[in-house]
């Protein structure tokens, strides 16, 4: 039973406050010979894997770390481009560190603006009258619940699947909305 | 306890199909609008969910609510959509959707000759039997709640 993190967004869609309580880290580290038997490739300044998913390493998963020093976006720790090296046979064996890319805090905001417009289109699209905007949405791995206060900003809040009764956080939590 | 409408889209996100029961409110928009909002708001919340989330998923978005109502979302591995909105009461119609795909979809629609799949079903058979079926399910009921 656990929160995983709260978003708080204003009345225009920004995110102005955002806390990770619990992330919890699904990684892979693997020893390779070459060739390289997954297929990599460039997303969003980080390199993903796209293809040859085996042993805890999924399709989505990004390249974390090799030989235990972290990369930074496309390039390794010491500057080269993470694609180019994995083409040389020199440098193997290689040992590869995959797991689900934390956002940047910059995704963070493009997100809460995102859902705010969901939330929205949701209230729009309702076959009932004086529907509110999503308050709840649920997927198999997190329960999303979102309350929004008088003054229209919005509270999100992801919960493990186990958890139940979070709705009254979410309402307590919801008091110290102070201007937009 | 009722089923309002259901929905359901391909995978390049025309309608195929649009049944309504208990509607009270449209949207304010003509239908074809509807049908284009609904699906880009499902696109963007499959791809708020995929990013969004601390684990890897398997089945992915399952449904959301708001005051008044529930959309109850299921894929099928082809990329079809079903849509339904119902009333707070029902807590998970995931296997209703996948009756109706796999009994209903499947047998009158795929396995029709006649139909071509992409564009609008209009089997009339599908139809009636997709409206006997929703209202012989034990949420449905002639006058909403």
């Amino acid at each position: 039973m656990v929160i995983f993190s709260v978003y708080v967004v204003n009345k225009a869609g920004g995110l102005i406050y955002q806390y990770d309580n619990y992330v919890p880290r699904a990684e892979a580290e693997k020893t390779f010979s070459f060739p390289l038997d997954l297929v990599l490739k460039h997303h969003d300044e980080k390199v993903i894997v796209s293809f040859g998913q085996r042993d805890g390493i999924r399709v989505g998963h990004a390249v974390l770390s090799i030989n235990g020093v972290d990369v930074m976006g496309k390039n390794t720790g010491e500057g080269k481009d993470i694609l180019e090296y994995l083409r040389d046979a020199n440098n193997y064996p290689v040992s590869i560190r995959f797991g689900r890319a934390r956002l940047s805090s910059n995704e963070k905001l493009m997100l809460a603006s995102m859902f705010h417009s969901l939330f929205a289109i949701g209230s729009q699209l309702s076959p009932d009258v004086g529907s509110s905007g999503i308050e709840m949405l649920e997927t198999d791995v997190f329960k999303l619940h979102c309350f929004q206060t008088l003054t229209g900003e919005m509270v999100c809040e992801l919960f493990d699947q186990n958890l139940k009764g979070a709705l009254e956080v979410a309402e307590k939590a919801g008091n110290f909305g102070a201007g937009s | 306890m009722t089923v309002h409408n259901l929905y359901i889209f391909d995978r390049n996100g025309n309608c195929l199909f649009y049944s309504e029961w208990n509607r009270k409110k449209q949207a304010g928009i003509s239908k074809d609008e509807e049908f284009k909002l609904m699906y880009g708001m499902l696109f963007s919340i499959r791809s708020f969910v995929s990013k969004m989330s601390p684990l890897d998923m398997k089945d992915g978005f399952l449904s959301f609510q708001t005051s008044k109502y529930r959309l109850h979302y299921y894929e099928t591995p082809s990329g079809l959509k079903f849509v339904m909105n119902t009333d707070l009461s029902v807590s998970n119609a995931r296997e209703t959707l996948q009756h109706i795909y796999s009994n209903l979809y499947v047998e009158y629609i795929v396995k029709n000759p006649v139909c071509v799949l992409g564009h609008n079903l209009d089997s009339e058979l599908f139809s009636s039997r997709l409206d006997a079926f929703i209202r012989a399910l034990p949420y449905y009921s002639p006058r909403a709640a």
